[in-house]
């Protein structure tokens, strides 16, 4: 071996490690999650896991004999619901309104562009605020169809600007030669361009879902019970536990971030281009 | 131009396509924002509902401007703002730098420093309050376990020691964000002034600092105009691990407004703060939008 491969091979081991000690935070509460509590609150520490288990998964669902208090169960199924149903309705909204930019030129084009950009940068909170009141009266509060709704508007803006990159990545002259063979609009538009698009819509699709499953500030506003609350206000539940189940929350913890992983993961390669096509290019 | 983009200026189809999306914003966004301001110029109070009728003016706005735990919390979300993105510049910098100059095996380690990022606030919240728990967090046990400390250091406790703790949560979620945007940018960087600039006689750093450094401005920008907004609305992590507490020493902004508006009933008052607050990152937003579309422009050939 040549001393510059060693010298790379180095360089790849160091970045590697390097790589490694910014995840332990992360690895470290995986860990956690498949510990019994007794380790975790051992004093003096216990560093080597003694005994991996699967108790703290059956535990937070109900599976156990003790009785707790937290329904994950429930919240899971919650979090699920409002997050595929939101990400459905804004992936239609966002497909619809992603072309009609991608392809149409008309007037007030660029400031309903910026208009949708704008109302991305309200906060959760200061949305939050009339949408409490209004939702009160109107029944939606600690609904899953309440959630659903605020969770579609937070998705259409990010996901129009996603999709019209996308769509503008396919040159006009496909559908326009389909056009010219016969095809309607709208079958130009299935046949063709929808199909071209199909993996970068998948992935504003997976942003979507990412977004309405993380969501903590209006979630825990919103909801109130097990009818609605989420996975992320469920965590919050744990804390507020007057004995702090560390493992518990570890593995509820690692229910969450599972999902993201895999998703995440999936779309990778979109990830970096659709962070920068999306945001660079436009 | 092509064909098909030249549409009628009578053509309905971009603004029935549109539709659905204008009339989501404009329903569940633009409608309560505008409620929104009318309850800021009432005394609204959640205990007692006929106070919505009440039209106060600008009252609330002008208590803003003399009430000190907002400005409080202003000036220490602009300080969290600032800290944590010069420091999450900085390590994204190196690592893209790293990462760059590494020609084999280089997706297995974009994989591994992705891993943060697939962390919601809320999560890294919970798992820093549990690292940084004076009891049996790993950082106290580490510290105690190789005799540097004796006592157990008061993490999420002590005011300063808290403000740190959430600032390094928030390092450590987002660095890697940093780091995928810039080195996206050195993806997209031309080998050949760098090529000749060695061939010139440059060292390392007069490239770095004189050629690599300047064409990665514009992701800088777009970067720190992505994070700053997220960071500014800093809620979820600061909720989970301290609460604003100790004694109010970690209030950022939204954590003082969803305290003033849920807590403390005080609804009118809350959609002031929100208000004020909302409409300067929003303004923030537009500036940087407008800088970004200049940017997107000196890059060249991507339109």
């Amino acid at each position: 071996m040549s001393a510059r491969r060693l010298k790379a091979a180095g360089l790849w081991v160091a970045t590697f490690l390097l790589m490694l000690v910014m995840c332990l935070p992360g690895l470290w509460v995986v860990l956690s999650a498949f510990r019994p509590n007794r380790e975790i609150l051992a004093k003096p520490p216990i560093w080597v896991p003694q005994r991996l288990t699967l108790d703290n998964f059956g535990k937070i669902f109900g599976f156990g004999a003790e009785q707790v208090a937290i329904p994950v169960g429930s919240y899971f199924l919650n979090s699920l619901v409002i997050a595929m149903t939101s990400t459905v309705i804004a992936l239609a909204v966002g497909i619809a309104g992603g072309y009609a930019f991608a392809r149409f030129r008309f007037r007030g084009k660029n400031a309903v562009f910026l208009g949708l950009m704008l109302f991305r940068a309200v906060p959760g909170i200061a949305l939050s605020l009339p949408i409490f009141m209004l939702w009160s009266w109107i029944g939606l509060i600690n609904t899953r169809p309440g959630l659903i709704i605020v969770y579609v508007s937070l998705n259409v803006p990010f996901t129009v600007w996603l999709i019209d990159g996308f769509f503008r990545q396919i040159p006009a002259s496909l559908s326009e030669a389909a056009l010219v063979d016969g095809c309607t609009r709208w079958q130009a538009f299935w046949r063709i361009e929808f199909p071209l698009a199909r993996s970068g819509i998948a992935a504003a699709g997976v942003f979507a879902f990412l977004t309405s499953w993380n969501e903590f500030a209006l979630a825990s506003q919103l909801t109130r019970s097990t009818a609605s609350k989420t996975l992320p206000v469920g965590l919050m539940d744990f804390t507020a536990q007057f004995t702090i189940d560390w493992a518990g929350m570890c593995a509820m913890a690692v229910i969450i971030i599972v999902p993201a992983l895999i998703l995440t993961f999936l779309v990778q390669r979109h990830l970096i281009s659709g962070l920068t096509f999306g945001g660079v290019k436009g | 131009m092509t064909a098909l983009l030249r549409t009628h200026r009578t053509d309905p189809a971009p603004f029935l396509l549109l539709a659905p999306a204008v009339l989501v914003m404009l329903s569940v966004v633009a409608l309560p924002l505008v409620f929104s301001l009318w309850t800021s110029l009432t005394p609204y109070r959640l205990t007692r509902p006929e106070t919505i009728g009440a039209f106060i003016g600008l009252r609330n706005y002008i208590r803003l401007f003399s009430d000190g735990a907002f400005w409080a919390a202003f000036g220490r979300t602009l300080l969290f703002l600032v800290i944590a993105l010069n420091v999450e510049f900085l390590l994204g910098l190196g690592i893209a730098l790293l990462i760059n100059r590494i020609t084999w095996g280089q997706r297995t380690l974009r994989t591994v420093m992705m891993f943060p990022m697939m962390f919601s606030p809320i999560l890294v919240g919970f798992q820093f309050k549990f690292l940084f728990n004076d009891h049996i967090g790993i950082v106290n046990n580490a510290l105690q376990s190789l005799g540097l400390i004796d006592f157990a250091i008061p993490w999420l406790v002590d005011g300063r020691l808290a403000m740190f703790s959430i600032i390094f949560a928030e390092v450590w979620m987002s660095t890697s964000v940093f780091a995928i945007l810039l080195l996206a940018g050195l993806f997209a960087m031309p080998r050949d002034p760098i090529e000749a600039a060695k061939v010139d006689g440059c060292n390392p750093w007069q490239v770095f600092r004189h050629i690599t450094l300047p064409f990665l401005m514009p992701f800088v920008y777009i970067a720190m105009t992505i994070r700053s907004l997220d960071v500014a609305r800093a809620y979820d992590i600061v909720k989970v691990m301290t609460d604003g507490g100790p004694a109010g020493r970690t209030e950022l902004l939204w954590t003082l407004i969803a305290r003033t508006g849920y807590e403390n009933a005080r609804m009118g008052q809350a959609n002031a703060m929100a208000y004020v607050s909302t409409v300067l990152s929003v303004l923030f937003t537009w500036y940087f939008a407008r800088k970004l579309i200049a940017a997107r422009r000196t890059m060249g050939g991507a339109e």
